[in-house]
């Protein structure tokens, strides 16, 4: 990856993340405790004030480093979430990295991580269900043409199965069956950073 | 001072932190090392790893560190923080799964006796299993 994608997918990440905090911060009203928007957008806002520094580093320093700011500054459980995801994901890359064949076990790798740092699987309507099912695409549809597409929807369509779960983790397991019927939070501000990396690798096609 | 464990507790709140350490220093004594921390980095209600990691080492004792947190986010970045300490300091610091003001004043009550971490975790998490 040359520096300067690397540049363009961590502004577009932020960027939308913060682009959509009242967004995130309504969902999470209404499951959660109403901060995931504005922790986000905090972590983010980190990220883009180191854009130099990490910008100009390694592919899977970089995905540390940006790990080791979401989990020092996001403030709520989304920031050890997200950022053990990227800590993990830039271990995976400085072990066995090569992208894009590994691609599936290095994304598999920061999704390893999340399960096991909110003891939480897929189905308990948390970010795994938006990073598991894009993870089986990633090794299902390894060097399809469409892979970028592919998993766009798949991510699309992950968040809105999350509206019928109950929530089991977290702070919207407090809420039992009256956290049925809305979107997770966690899973729709994964979705946006999946959305994001897709576009700007997309525009890079 | 060295030889009783230390007393961590992390809130989202930091006037629950505090008003924990404070009951646990007027019931217990100022003999056990008590630290807290709340809030998130912008002064809001949440927890931040960077704050609990200062608490832990504010506490530290060669006998380890018990850490009380009260809800889901709270324990979330404790367990972070511990992972991000020193290597030779990330297996004497245990998160209790107990109620953060009872599990607190018990933790430091058998901290003062001179107990091991494992028996303070242990009395502190008699509480949670009722």
């Amino acid at each position: 990856m040359t520096p300067a994608l690397l540049h363009r997918l961590i502004v577009a990440v932020s960027d939308d993340l913060i682009a959509h905090a009242d967004e995130l911060t309504a969902l999470d009203q209404a499951v959660g405790d109403g901060d995931h928007g504005v922790n986000m957008k905090r972590g983010c806002e980190a990220v883009l004030a180191k854009l130099e520094a990490i910008g100009a580093q390694p592919l899977d320093e970089a995905l540390k480093a940006v790990g080791k700011t979401l989990v020092m500054t996001v403030g709520g459980a989304s920031g050890p979430l997200f950022g053990s995801f990227f800590m993990a994901a830039g271990d995976a890359l400085s072990r066995d990295g090569k992208l894009p064949e590994n691609l599936a076990g290095i994304f598999g790798s920061g999704v390893g991580a999340v399960s096991a740092r909110g003891r939480s699987q897929p189905g308990e309507k948390t970010m795994l269900d938006v990073l598991c099912p894009v993870l089986e695409i990633l090794k299902a549809e390894a060097g399809h043409p469409d892979l970028i597409e592919r998993v766009r929807t798949t991510a699309s369509e992950a968040v809105a199965r999350t509206i019928p779960m109950q929530a089991t983790k977290g702070r919207a397991s407090f809420l039992g069956a009256r956290s049925v019927g809305h979107v997770d939070p966690g899973a729709r501000s994964s979705c946006i950073l999946v959305h994001a990396v897709c576009d700007s690798l997309e525009a890079e096609q | 001072m060295n030889d009783m464990v230390g007393i961590v507790i992390v809130s989202h709140s930091k006037d629950i932190a505090k008003g924990t350490a404070d009951m646990v220093r007027q019931m217990v004594g100022s003999e056990v090392r008590v630290a807290f921390c709340g809030g998130d980095p912008d002064g809001g209600l949440g927890t931040n790893v960077s704050l609990i990691i200062d608490a832990i080492n504010d506490a530290w004792s060669p006998k380890g560190v018990a850490i009380l947190v009260d809800l889901g986010g709270a324990e979330t970045n404790s367990e972070m923080a511990v992972e991000m300490l020193q290597p030779e300091r990330r297996n004497l610091v245990v998160v209790c799964n107990a109620p953060i003001v009872e599990g607190a004043v018990m933790a430091a009550t058998e901290a003062a006796g001179g107990s091991s971490l494992e028996q303070v975790r242990a009395v502190a998490e008699e509480l949670s299993a009722g």
